[in-house]
């Protein structure tokens, strides 16, 4: 009954993200098209962070990374004389599985705040590589020369259907984590986040369930990546600073952790609120930062949380 | 060769002592409160700000610092007493969460008081100058202050934490919160006491730095990170591991830095060896981490493997 109701708001969400063609048609707003991909794009960040977040309760602070590395997959392929996305997204997917096996099976030996601090690490170091690569752009990045292709057409120049890819690539992937996340896999994922010593007890070995799902979660952040160096047609290493792995977080936790439809709403309301803030002050992340720590100190759980305590009340009044 | 290789040596030493200062406060937050602090690093950023403003009004290094170590201690219990207490029995997640918006609100704090041009700090006339070493190696005087202070400083800890009351029950608390508490010891008080220590040691190097760096709002960021590699190097908690986790770091980022491209040089062309040194120099402290973590996942003075 409750997956059903997630289901519901995955699927509001999406309809909502379908409108927005028509919404900027109509308000001859092209800007709107453009949020609304940067929205899709963070959505599956978010969502990828959330399978270990949430359902493996593994603080990784170091998901921006892998945003980096599916961005700069495609700065170098396209060096390289490819364009086609499908291509990028192959090579992403790989760079990003091979990081995340090699530094995962480093951090996932250790716990708690150690994990923290290790992933936020090993993430500085993603960063500082692609900041002295003078070749790339180094730390002022690089424009690329155009948008990846689509089966040899450059259809993706077209803002509107670069934003359909995303929104499709989001409803496939939303897929994917639903059925990883329902299957086998998922429900000793979700017993090694509840109590690791009972399910060795009763023998299974976390350790490679929840590297699976760690090298999983950093394949789909860097489809994200992808789509963000082609939404922008510009790579840099700021896409990798440590504060996008913290606003990646941010947007799992306002939705609430450990729903994935939650996720895709949360990197709404971030962005939103970012914009909306932006369009007031340029000093705007002191207010997101007031409104992080508020959330914490007296609304804990996000929106999640929220809904949860209001459906509490309700049901105690009856 | 030699005397590049001591210059760089007492270099990355300074940095190591620095890199102490912080990852000592942060160390013992880790160890004691089990409690994840990225705000640490804007302390550090902090007491340069702090230092630069009050250099600038009393026109005395000696004052200015002198002040900025006490501002530093208020600043760290006004903190504790906003924020961090209510986040002591919070997950970690939520500790993230909360000390990054602190992260961001006092950084923006920062811009929006002193403004993003970078500010300087006039070197005190008694620690200008160089003096000489070996040969024709000169030093400066500064930087060979800051490695004493940060060495005194280190020993001042040492003897605080293995031969006083209160060392003992931080060593106590580091190892069995629970039990330092059914004893009658006041936790709340002590877990007070380590962040506003913790606030003033890292104020204290952002301070002592400021003469020689542009003081900017960038500047606790790089350096939170090096804390982190430090500590999780020399392991959680351990003072005595962060001091050598401190020197380890920053001799091996700054031998890097300096000799990655001139070894590099021998086997390869010079071009492309100096680029691919400029690449993997600064990736050096992270791997050594994953060397160290892999072979000994508590740290290198780890008690316990949690």
């Amino acid at each position: 009954m409750r997956l059903m109701g997630r289901d519901l708001v995955a699927l509001l969400l999406f309809a909502g993200f379908a409108a927005v063609p028509l919404l900027a048609n109509l308000l001859q707003d092209p800007f709107l098209l453009v949020i609304a991909t940067r929205m899709l794009a963070f959505a599956i960040a978010a969502m990828g962070l959330d399978l270990v977040l949430g359902y493996g309760a593994l603080v990784s602070f170091g998901h921006a990374a892998y945003l980096g590395i599916g961005a700069y997959a495609v700065t170098i392929l396209m060096r390289l004389g490819v364009y086609d996305i499908g291509l990028h997204l192959l090579a992403g997917i790989a760079a990003a599985v091979v990081f995340a096996v090699g530094t995962g099976a480093v951090s996932l030996r250790t716990r708690g705040v150690y994990f923290i601090m290790i992933t936020l690490a090993f993430s500085q170091m993603a960063y500082f590589f692609f900041v002295s690569f003078s070749a790339l752009g180094g730390d002022d990045g690089a424009s690329l020369p155009q948008r990846s292709t689509l089966f040899g057409h450059d259809l993706l120049e077209n803002d509107l259907w670069l934003f359909w890819l995303a929104l499709g690539l989001l409803i496939g992937l939303f897929l994917v984590c639903r059925a990883i996340v329902g299957s086998r896999f998922g429900r000793v994922l979700c017993g090694a986040r509840e109590n690791p010593q009972r399910m060795q007890a009763i023998g299974f070995v976390p350790f490679g369930y929840q590297l699976t799902a760690y090298v999983i979660s950093g394949a789909i952040t860097s489809i994200a990546g992808v789509l963000l160096a082609n939404q922008a047609e510009f790579v840099s290493p700021a896409l990798m600073n440590w504060h996008r792995s913290g606003e990646l977080i941010v947007m799992v936790v306002l939705g609430g952790i450990g729903t994935l439809s939650g996720a895709i709403a949360g990197a709404v309301l971030a962005l939103l609120l970012e914009e909306t803030l932006a369009g007031f002050t340029q000093y705007w992340k002191l207010w997101f930062g007031l409104f992080l720590v508020g959330i914490v100190l007296f609304a804990p759980g996000g929106v999640q949380g929220l809904v949860a305590r209001i459906k509490l009340q309700i049901g105690s009044r009856r | 060769m030699t005397n590049l290789f001591l210059l760089q040596l007492l270099n990355g030493a300074q940095l190591g002592v620095l890199l102490f200062l912080i990852a000592a406060g942060l160390t013992l937050i880790f160890g004691i409160m089990d409690f994840i602090n990225l705000a640490h690093g804007v302390l550090y950023m902090v007491g340069a700000y702090v230092m630069a403003s009050f250099a600038m009004l009393t026109g005395s290094f000696w004052l200015a610092l002198g002040l900025t170590v006490p501002a530093m201690l208020i600043c760290g219990l006004l903190l504790e007493f906003t924020v961090f207490r209510a986040l002591y029995a919070r997950s970690h997640l939520d500790q993230v969460l909360a000390t990054f918006g602190l992260v961001l609100v006092i950084s923006e704090g920062v811009k929006i008081l002193w403004g993003s041009a970078p500010l300087t700090v006039p070197m005190p006339d008694l620690l200008s100058g160089s003096v000489g070493l070996i040969g024709p190696l000169k030093y400066p005087v500064y930087r060979l202050a800051i490695l004493v202070v940060g060495l005194a400083s280190a020993l001042g800890l040492y003897v605080l934490i293995t031969q006083t009351r209160i060392g003992m029950l931080l060593r106590a608390g580091a190892s069995n919160r629970e039990m330092v508490s059914a004893l009658g010891v006041n936790v709340g008080r002590l877990f007070a006491m380590v962040f506003a220590f913790g606030a003033m040691l890292a104020g204290f190097a952002g301070a002592i730095v400021a003469p020689i760096l542009s003081v900017d709002t960038g500047m606790g960021e790089s350096v939170l990170i090096l804390a982190f590699v430090v500590i999780v190097i020399g392991g959680i908690g351990s003072i005595r591991g962060a001091f050598m986790g401190a020197l380890l770091v920053g001799v091996v980022d700054t031998m890097g830095r300096s000799f990655g491209p001139i070894v590099l040089r021998m086997i390869m062309e010079p071009a492309a060896a100096g680029q691919l040194g400029r690449t993997l120099a600064p990736m050096l402290v992270y791997i050594l981490m994953a060397a160290i973590l892999f072979a000994r996942p508590a740290g290198l003075f780890g008690r316990r493997a949690e």
